[in-house]
């Protein structure tokens, strides 16, 4: 019951209190390239997810069970991205074969998944943490593709209303989105304090 | 242009695209975390700049020395490599010499690894043109860089705290501005200079 309710936390916590694109700035870029359209930005969030999970959990084990006993820990970014760059290779050819049309729409930010910053990010962070459990790592991790998800489908269904909006100008596209994430940070800072 | 003049040109234009035409922050719109996320004060934004500055130009010398050996395919991977290799090399730097400030980066100097200019870069100019082009490009994209990465990070830091590298310049019955510290301050910010780098170069064109 006690670890349960750690797990809970623990995913409350990396899914809203420290939302990983309103705390701390990672996936900033497809969170302003792919938040056109509510469905791509869907499916960008479950495709970030599914690579989230899958990458956390196997860094963390190849951290804790290769890396760490065999003292080779100064390679740990290499071995990180190389992990990323496979698991974002297999989603692409999944993505590729069972869902081209979404496969069209996302364009050069399925393969620039593996640069995107939240997952490198819970991977650094989980090692920062010291996260020692891998039910834990597995809930962390997957709550940050979650976070992320939320993130970017807000901005999503923002953006396909912004459009009837009359926006300056100079700050039409980029500017006005980064405005608009900027008052979005504000309201999830009222979840601070909360929980840890 | 004489044709004389073309591979001058050429050098000097690599040189100096980053700084504002393409200039990887307030136009391209590309490593959007670090301006962000690092830029609550000056001092952390300028090693940050530096940092990404060594990791872009080294890793754009050794792509450009092996962009006729690469595949398409492992080309991403190989990349992501070579710049993983220098963005260790800069991070021990900093944990051994600059310990307080690795501190304060925290995994935001890791995260080089995955900013989308250094990979842009060498897709874009590295893996096509010789060193020395290539060397001068990730010069001029670095300055471009943290010159945006300074003025975002003076513009937050005086705000915030009426100081600038530890000197006061604010009158002294300035109220501090708390949100300008807040991740708030720094997506408001960007998103207005953007609109100034927006209204600025429709201006000169």
């Amino acid at each position: 019951m006690d670890r349960a309710y750690i797990l809970i936390m623990a995913f409350l916590s990396v899914v809203i209190v420290n939302n990983f694109v309103f705390t701390k700035f990672l996936g900033t870029c497809p969170y302003l390239g792919v938040s056109g359209r509510l469905d791509t930005a869907f499916g960008m969030g479950l495709a970030v997810t599914f690579v989230t999970a899958l990458s956390g959990i196997l860094t963390w084990l190849v951290d804790a069970y290769v890396l760490v006993p065999l003292h080779l820990t100064i390679t740990r970014y290499i071995c990180y991205i190389i992990i990323i760059a496979g698991a974002v290779q297999l989603v692409e050819m999944y993505v590729k074969k069972f869902f081209p049309p979404l496969y069209k729409s996302f364009g050069i930010f399925l393969p620039l998944i593996s640069t995107n910053c939240v997952i490198l990010g819970i991977c650094l962070f989980i090692n920062i943490w010291g996260t020692n459990n891998l039910l834990e790592v597995a809930v962390l991790s997957t709550g940050a593709g979650i976070g992320f998800t939320v993130a970017i489908c807000i901005m999503a269904a923002i953006r396909e209303n912004m459009t009837m909006i009359d926006v300056p100008e100079s700050l039409k596209g980029a500017p006005i989105t980064l405005i608009t994430a900027g008052l979005l940070t504000l309201a999830f800072m009222g979840f601070t304090g909360m929980i840890r | 242009m004489a044709d004389g003049n073309a591979v001058k040109i050429d050098y000097f234009g690599s040189l100096t695209a980053g700084l504002w035409r393409e200039n990887p922050t307030f136009r391209l719109l590309i490593g959007m975390c670090p301006p962000l996320a690092v830029t609550t004060a000056v001092k952390p934004a300028l090693t940050m700049g530096l940092s990404v500055i060594f990791v872009l130009v080294c890793s754009n010398i050794v792509i450009s020395l092996m962009r006729n050996l690469l595949k398409p395919h492992l080309r991403i991977i190989m990349f992501c490599l070579s710049i993983a290799t220098f963005v260790t090399i800069c991070d021990l730097y900093l944990r051994a010499f600059a310990p307080r400030m690795s501190e304060i980066l925290g995994a935001y100097v890791p995260l080089i690894i995955v900013n989308c200019i250094i990979i842009f870069r060498a897709e874009a100019c590295a893996s096509k043109s010789n060193v020395w082009v290539s060397a001068l490009d990730g010069i001029g994209s670095g300055t471009g860089f943290t010159i945006a990465l300074c003025i975002l990070a003076g513009i937050r830091e005086i705000l915030a705290s009426g100081k600038i590298w530890d000197y006061q310049v604010m009158p002294h019955g300035f109220v501090p501005w708390a949100a300008m510290q807040m991740p708030v301050g720094a997506f408001v910010l960007l998103g207005l200079l953007l609109g100034l780098a927006a209204i600025i170069t429709a201006k000169k064109d």
